[in-house]
């Protein structure tokens, strides 16, 4: 069977809250990350606080709805960033966000190779339908990223997000399982 | 002109970060007992804060931006040794009217005048008109905070509204000015 946690170039593990909050008040002070990963204007919280909401969310142990995991690289088993999935079982989908705090790992494949695992986790672990994410228009390079992974884009809200002045979409992508199981069909022959 | 990539939180000499609730106490503690800087920063009386205390505040702090979202607040530290030297908040905001309050403060009398408050000014608008996206902001400053005024004058802030006589220190009565800074007349200094 294939390793779960493991891909060509990362693995999933789940740091402790403290590793954890260390790394995140760090990423968090690059504008140009945290504004492709999300829409809510940057507010640095110090690594207390954040630690602090690690730790709330994991009060009463594992959810079923939500699965976390930190990322590391293989090479140099340097902690990268992070990938979330939200579950939801009554209509057997998923929604998955991602970011690579570390910006030198930009652009090389590292996320293509996270969501891949992200993939086969959602489909071949948990068994869902289908597999949904939001980007911003902004953020061509995720947008890349994920077609290459069998994403299709589905939609977009018209300039739901003001930057620098201007108006931007917000894009919609997702995955069904057939399409995911065809494409592992492709890359096995 | 600014675009997305802009880092928002790396001046030239300082840089923006959160709180650092082991070490930053005791630097503001310092800055507590000094009755000029105190005297500058509020109209409230001035008083003298431990470590311990100001530790306290930093969580009440916290919790206020929680709660209230509201609040945006940074720690001021130099680049070259991630030194805190003040705090730049973006308070008060009315999210349906777009409008908000700055506060500055750089805590110890050495490190002022070095052109760092006007490096976390820079800064902290870019961060109020576009990352909060805010029409506004005003400022609050008594008649005697020379330093603020003319810092505010050059930013191009206008003195909208004087408060005659509001404030009594040291037995003196002293106006309270509120100035405002609209988004497009930053927009158009910012091209300038």
């Amino acid at each position: 069977m294939n390793d779960l946690f493991r891909g060509k170039l990362v693995r999933f593990t789940f740091e402790e809250p403290e590793a954890r909050a260390k790394a995140e008040a760090r990423w968090q002070r690059d504008t140009e990350f945290i504004r492709l990963a999300d829409s809510d204007p940057s507010q640095l919280s110090s690594e207390k606080k954040i630690k602090e909401w690690f730790d709330h969310q994991a009060e009463g142990g594992p959810k079923p709805e939500r699965v976390s995991f930190s990322v590391r690289t293989l090479e140099e088993d340097k902690h990268i960033g992070f990938l979330g999935v939200w579950v939801d079982l009554i209509h057997s989908e998923a929604w998955v966000g991602l970011g690579i705090g570390e910006r030198e790992f930009w652009s090389k494949g590292y996320g293509s190779d996270m969501m891949k695992l992200c993939q086969q986790y959602v489909f071949a672990e948990l068994g869902l339908a289908r597999l949904s994410l939001g980007l911003h228009e902004y953020n061509p390079r995720a947008l890349r990223s994920y077609e290459k992974c069998g994403f299709r884009l589905e939609g977009r809200t018209r300039q739901d997000l003001v930057r620098e002045g201007h108006r931007y979409d917000s894009l919609w992508m997702g995955i069904l399982r057939d399409e995911w199981l065809q494409m592992q069909k492709g890359e096995n022959e | 002109m600014f675009d997305i990539q802009t880092q928002l939180f790396e001046g030239q000499e300082i840089r923006f970060g959160p709180i650092d609730h082991e070490k930053d106490p005791e630097v503001e503690s310092k800055w507590t007992h000094d009755s000029d800087f105190m005297r500058m920063m509020d109209t409230t009386p001035a008083r003298p804060l431990s470590a311990a205390m100001v530790r306290k505040q930093y969580e009440k702090l916290e919790k206020q931006i929680d709660e209230k979202k509201n609040l945006f607040h940074f720690m001021v530290r130099a680049r070259a040794d991630d030194r805190l030297i003040g705090m730049a908040a973006i308070h008060r905001i009315e999210w349906t009217n777009s409008n908000a309050f700055l506060r500055l403060g750089i805590g110890a009398a050495e490190d002022r005048r070095k052109g760092y408050g006007s490096q976390a000014l820079q800064m902290l608008l870019r961060f109020a008109f576009a990352e909060l996206n805010l029409f506004r902001v005003s400022a609050m400053v008594p008649e005697y905070n020379e330093a603020a005024l003319a810092l505010l004058k050059k930013f191009g802030f206008v003195q909208e509204v004087c408060r005659r006589k509001a404030l009594e220190r040291d037995g003196q009565r002293w106006d309270l000015y509120v100035f405002g800074l609209l988004s497009e007349e930053w927009l158009g200094q910012a091209k300038g």
